[in-house]
């Protein structure tokens, strides 16, 4: 096979849209990059983030998710996806030992459904899928920070992904290449303290930011957020998730990387 | 033009080894023969030595008289602790044992760094020498968007 004749530094097409309140990037290589089927599959793909907001999103008073939660509608008269979401939620729930949850308190201490810690990572890896119909292209597709990747041929450089500071945005802290896979970053930065540790009622403070890497986006969100929900905990956790390795940036600074446990 | 040469020629190639070696499985005499079927995913491209995606997949199909007992290694199937190899044992046409090998724990390496681990930079590394593709960070929102070094990425197009 003459994998070596595809250069490191194949053209590199990108796009950029806002959907769900966050950037979507998407850079492509390979023979679809910058041509119709690629485009179309881009449109695909924000059409499809758009329809997952309409569904998921807690910030519009009438999506299914916020109907539900408010008791509104029952869970059958939902589209089939929020009951998928909801079993994700469930299993990162019992696998986080308590730490994820998808029940937010409010500041009057009542509960609100919110399952946005699955549902980016779920969502983007489920729009991916109209990338990956595009023959002999790879992609490395990225909402908001959480990505998902693919390279097809063995000897084509990988995706640099490049893990941001999280007490300077403008720096990088550590860099790790995909060929295909996901990478997933958690933390206080950018949309404040989001998360909530769901085992002591707590809003976590000992980490900075986690990321994770493992083959599936939606597991590679729900782990990141365990993990900083986690705590001092975290490290110990994400050494026993099957396939996932990780760094964590610690409050007072201090980095620790953690690689995948073999089975 | 010449990439889609060179895609063509390369799939050529990749027809050509997959005849050429199911023609030898068909006049091999009763050995044991193992085919692994690697996975093309999941590793980062440094290291790899991950044949390419041209090696077969062994079925029970492939031609053998009666007297012909095979085992082949294939059909690698995805569980949520990871992937477990199948060995299939074949007399003449009839699979006669399928037997799921233990994933071995310290194996293959490009099995084992399927996963890569991130690596730290220096705190005088900036973005630019870093040559990253994309920035995984906290979410950003649509509001930080415009000044963050994804932003950046984003615009320089190449």
């Amino acid at each position: 096979m003459s994998s070596t004749t595809l250069a490191p530094d194949r053209p590199t097409a990108r796009y950029v849209a806002h959907v769900m309140n966050m950037p979507i990037s998407l850079a492509m290589r390979g023979i679809h990059a910058f041509d119709a089927p690629g485009q179309r599959a881009w449109q695909r793909v924000i059409e499809e983030l758009r329809e997952v907001d309409r569904i998921f999103s807690t910030y519009r008073p009438d999506s299914s998710i916020s109907q539900l939660g408010r008791g509104e509608i029952q869970l059958g008269d939902c589209p089939a996806v929020v009951r998928e979401v909801l079993a994700l939620g469930e299993r990162a729930r019992i696998e986080s030992l308590g730490a994820f949850s998808i029940w937010r308190p409010l500041a009057d201490g009542t509960l609100r459904l919110d399952p946005s810690g699955v549902v980016k990572g779920w969502a983007t890896q489920r729009a991916a899928q109209h990338l990956a119909v595009l023959a002999h292209t790879d992609y490395c597709l990225s909402a908001g920070g959480d990505m998902t990747c693919r390279t097809l041929e063995p000897g084509a450089a990988p995706w640099r992904i490049g893990i941001e500071d999280p007490f300077d945005p403008a720096r990088i802290r550590a860099v790790v290449p995909i060929g295909t896979g996901a990478v997933a970053t958690s933390g206080g930065a950018h949309r404040g303290a989001h998360i909530y540790d769901g085992r002591r009622g707590t809003t976590p403070d000992r980490i900075a930011s986690v990321t994770v890497v493992a083959e599936s986006l939606a597991w590679a969100d729900i782990d990141a957020t365990a993990a900083f929900a986690l705590g001092l905990d975290a490290p110990d956790w994400l050494r026993q998730r099957p396939g996932r390795s990780g760094v964590l940036v610690w409050a007072d600074g201090r980095t620790e990387t953690v690689a995948a446990s073999g089975s | 033009m010449k990439r889609i040469v060179l895609w063509f020629v390369s799939t050529l190639s990749a027809v050509v080894l997959l005849f050429s070696y199911r023609t030898s499985l068909s006049s091999a005499p009763a050995t044991t023969t193992s085919v692994t079927t690697e996975k093309p995913v999941g590793s980062s491209a440094a290291t790899s030595t991950t044949p390419s995606s041209a090696t077969p997949t062994t079925t029970a199909a492939a031609p053998a008289t009666s007297s012909t007992t095979r085992t082949v290694t294939g059909s690698e199937v995805e569980t949520r602790y990871g992937p477990v190899e199948v060995q299939v044992t074949v007399a003449g046409r009839k699979i006669t044992a399928v037997q799921v090998l233990e994933y071995p724990s310290g194996g293959r390496s490009d099995r084992i760094n399927a996963i890569a681990v991130p690596e730290l930079v220096s705190e005088t590394v900036g973005a630019q020498s870093a040559r990253i593709d994309m920035v995984s960070g906290a979410t950003y929102t649509s509001n930080g968007y415009t000044s963050s070094l994804q932003s950046a990425l984003d615009q320089v197009g190449l």
